[in-house]
């Protein structure tokens, strides 16, 4: 029932974000482009869990979870970033150059 | 009272040590505790020479046939080479241990008086027992490591002593030529010893002698590799030619260390290491031909720089070269009696000239410090007429030049006529013997000369000190003149030891090495001349003797002589003689100056600074800095090329699983 096109939609919404991590500077939108991969792995859980037993549904809140936390955390330290530099942009933040 | 056991022998040995370490606790704690030191440096020597006297006693009355040896402990037990720390008593060391703790207890005495104002006083005794040590070590070694031992060791207090004044470089400097000399020398020891060792698998003198004329082929390639690298040795450390030059630099250490290493004791290692080989040398006529072939050249070469030195103590010094190479002439023409007994009697007569220059020195020296004059109190030309001053000195230094010239009936003539005669000997077979033979009785005749000039120059004529010096000459006090008597007396009656049957004597020393040299001499007869051509030779030795001593007396005119510091330069034969052959300017231009150069701007400057400081040092590090450069390009610091990375490597696991 609907699997194949809820695992494209979340095959189309994960490239989405994995291109959007590559290709974006700015670091809200690279964190909101992980939340989205996030969230495809989620609808692929879900899809699959009519099949596979209940377990997919139960993961799916334990990413809910720690995807609120990260995105808790993330947000601080951005937060301190942009403090102390005054941009998120990621190519401007690279003290850790070799 | 019972004899006590001859186990005991390591008791002389030890005495000098115990007083090495005594005074060398004092040198560093108390160093102005002269009389303690005085105590414990003569002290032990003459108790080492009583304990020496009573182990030969002992010796004699068993008088074996094979050497005592005792071993203490297991010294290096390593695979196939088991080395013991032994020490042997056999009739040759009886003779060295006498010898060394004799004359050097005489010399011990004479140095309280000698270095009584010298502030490193309790140093100096220090060292000089631990000369003795070692020198009793080196003759009492029962194989040739223990032996090594010793001859190192006396190496290390010749380079203490003669660079004991430290603070003027040119003693120092001399100090190190002696080193590197006798290190050149102690290469070819070592050689010898490897040789020894890969032949017969042992280093003991018992039983490398004992297989030696089984186990080599008389005259092979590998015996006369042994006897040519032990002769090395010992023209390193008996100061033969080539190596013999840093014996008259070795002048610069204190006149007691110049009598008792440089002349009496330690430079005839070389002599006692020959005759202590002599079953070695005995199976290898190329051996034994060369070294008293170098022995009678440098008899020869020395004698001559020895006729134009100015300084009293460097031609005691040449005269010390020309004697050993006599030594060598005897032992290495197979007459180990006749070199050894040369070796004793040269003990006695050249420790006295020593003492005795030591004691013009010192007078001399005494008058200059009492008048603040900056003159040189060792040259000649600064002395004459001294007998006046020195009377004591005068006729014990007369003694001296008499024996050694070779005049019956003191010690010399005995001993050098001894050598002579069997180069003689040997000659009637071997005719390249006649050249030794030339050659010695040459080296007599210049002997008989220098030695008269240094006498007339010294003693005799007008005194040329200056005249405010000249009231501050006086004798120097009987603990500095006692022992010069009793060497005196030693050189007077010294012959006696060993006269040849020839004169009616009854070869005392001959016999007495009889079961030392016995394997030797069966190896290699000693030949005989006729009593009527010993006869001949005799005279002609006396003759030339006296020759040399009337020559010197009447060609030589100490009026004519003026102080050094107003001498004209030499020139001509003179100059070359005084400039001593230019031998030491050629061994700096030949060997000195290539081996700096090669030194500076090959090792130093190429090796050192560019292969080893450039290529290997700093490369390394260069090396592991650009490995880490290409590293760091990884590193961009930019979180968009990270995660591209990461998403390749997940791509790359993610196709691996698949698959």
């Amino acid at each position: 029932m609907l699997l194949g096109p809820s695992l494209a939609v979340s095959a189309v919404l994960f490239t989405l974000g994995v291109a959007g991590v590559l290709l974006r500077r700015n670091a809200i939108v690279i964190f909101m482009c992980v939340e989205l991969m996030l969230n495809a792995v989620n609808l692929t859980f879900v899809a699959l869990a009519q099949q596979l037993g209940v377990a997919g549904q139960i993961f799916v809140f334990f990413v809910m979870a720690v995807a609120a936390a990260e995105a808790g955390v993330g947000l601080a330290i951005m937060l301190a970033i942009y403090r102390h530099r005054h941009t998120v942009n990621l190519q401007s933040i690279n003290l850790l150059k070799g | 009272m019972p004899a006590l056991p001859l186990s005991l022998l390591w008791v002389v040995p030890a005495l000098p040590l115990v007083g090495f370490v005594v005074n060398g606790t004092l040198a560093l704690t108390r160093p102005t505790a002269k009389r303690v030191v005085s105590l414990v440096g003569v002290g032990t020597l003459v108790l080492a020479f009583a304990a020496a006297g009573m182990a030969v006693a002992e010796l004699a009355r068993q008088h074996p046939t094979v050497p005592l040896v005792f071993r203490y402990w297991e010294w290096m037990p390593a695979g196939d080479l088991q080395v013991s720390f032994a020490l042997q008593l056999d009739q040759l060391a009886a003779v060295m241990i006498l010898v060394v703790t004799g004359v050097g207890a005489l010399i011990h005495v004479f140095s309280i008086g000698y270095m009584h104002e010298d502030p490193g006083y309790a140093r100096y005794f220090a060292y000089l027992n631990l000369f003795v040590f070692f020198m009793l070590t080196l003759v009492l070694g029962a194989n040739f490591p223990v032996m090594f031992v010793g001859w190192e060791g006396v190496g290390l207090c010749s380079y203490l002593l003669i660079g004991f004044w430290f603070n003027d470089k040119v003693n120092a400097d001399a100090g190190k030529k002696a080193f590197i000399v006798n290190r050149i020398g102690d290469f070819g020891f070592l050689v010898a010893m490897f040789l020894i060792f890969t032949r017969f698998g042992s280093l003991d003198f018992e039983t490398v002698f004992a297989k030696a004329p089984g186990a080599l082929v008389p005259g092979g390639a590998v015996v006369t590799a042994m006897t040519l690298f032990l002769f090395l040795g010992c023209t390193g450390k008996s100061a033969q030619i080539p190596l013999y030059i840093w014996l008259p630099d070795a002048m610069q250490g204190p006149t007691p260390v110049s009598a008792l290493i440089h002349a009496a004791t330690m430079v005839t290692a070389g002599v006692y290491l020959v005759a202590r080989c002599g079953v070695l040398f005995a199976l290898s006529p190329l051996g034994s031909a060369v070294v008293a072939g170098i022995g009678a050249l440098t008899a020869l070469f020395a004698a001559t720089i020895a006729l134009k030195q100015w300084d009293i103590k460097r031609v005691l010094a040449y005269s010390t070269v020309s004697q050993l190479g006599y030594m060598f002439v005897g032992v290495g023409t197979g007459a180990y009696a006749a070199g050894m007994f040369h070796l004793v009697t040269h003990a006695f007569f050249k420790a006295l000239l020593f003492l005795g220059s030591g004691s013009v020195i010192h007078a001399m020296h005494q008058a200059y410090a009492a008048t603040q004059t900056h003159e040189d109190a060792q040259d000649m030309r600064n002395m004459g007429g001294l007998a006046r001053h020195l009377p004591w000195t005068a006729a014990l230094m007369w003694i001296a030049t008499l024996a050694i010239a070779g005049i019956p009936p003191f010690a010399g003539f005995f001993s050098k006529d001894e050598i002579l005669g069997a180069a003689f000997a040997e000659a009637t077979v071997r005719p390249l013997w006649y050249a030794f033979w030339g050659m010695g009785l040459a080296a007599a005749l210049l002997t008989a000369f220098y030695m008269t000039r240094l006498m007339l120059y010294t003693f005799h004529g007008p005194n040329r000190t200056g005249e405010r010096e000249r009231e501050h000459l006086h004798e120097a006090p009987p603990v500095m003149t006692g022992p010069l008597v009793v060497l005196g007396v030693l050189t007077l009656f010294g012959g006696a030891l060993n006269i040849p049957h020839l004169f009616g004597g009854n070869a005392f020393l001959e016999h007495w090495l009889e079961p030392v040299t016995g394997v030797a001499h069966r190896l290699r007869p000693a030949l005989e001349v006729a009593a009527a051509t010993e006869w001949t030779l005799v005279a002609g030795a006396v003759l030339v003797a006296v020759l040399g001593i009337v020559g010197a007396l009447r060609l030589l005119k100490p009026e004519a002589l003026v102080p050094a510091r107003l001498a004209p330069p030499e020139t001509g034969l003179a100059r070359l003689l005084w400039k001593k052959w230019y031998v030491d300017e050629l061994y700096d231009a030949i060997i000195v100056r290539p081996v700096l150069w090669l030194s500076r701007e090959v090792l130093w400057k190429i090796v050192d600074a560019r292969i080893v400081d450039g290529l290997l040092v700093n490369g390394t590090a260069a090396a592991s800095r650009a490995v880490g450069w290409l590293g760091s390009r990884l590193q961009t610091g930019e979180v968009g090329v990270y995660v591209v990375l990461f998403v390749i490597g997940v791509l790359a696991v993610v196709r691996a699983a698949v698959r």
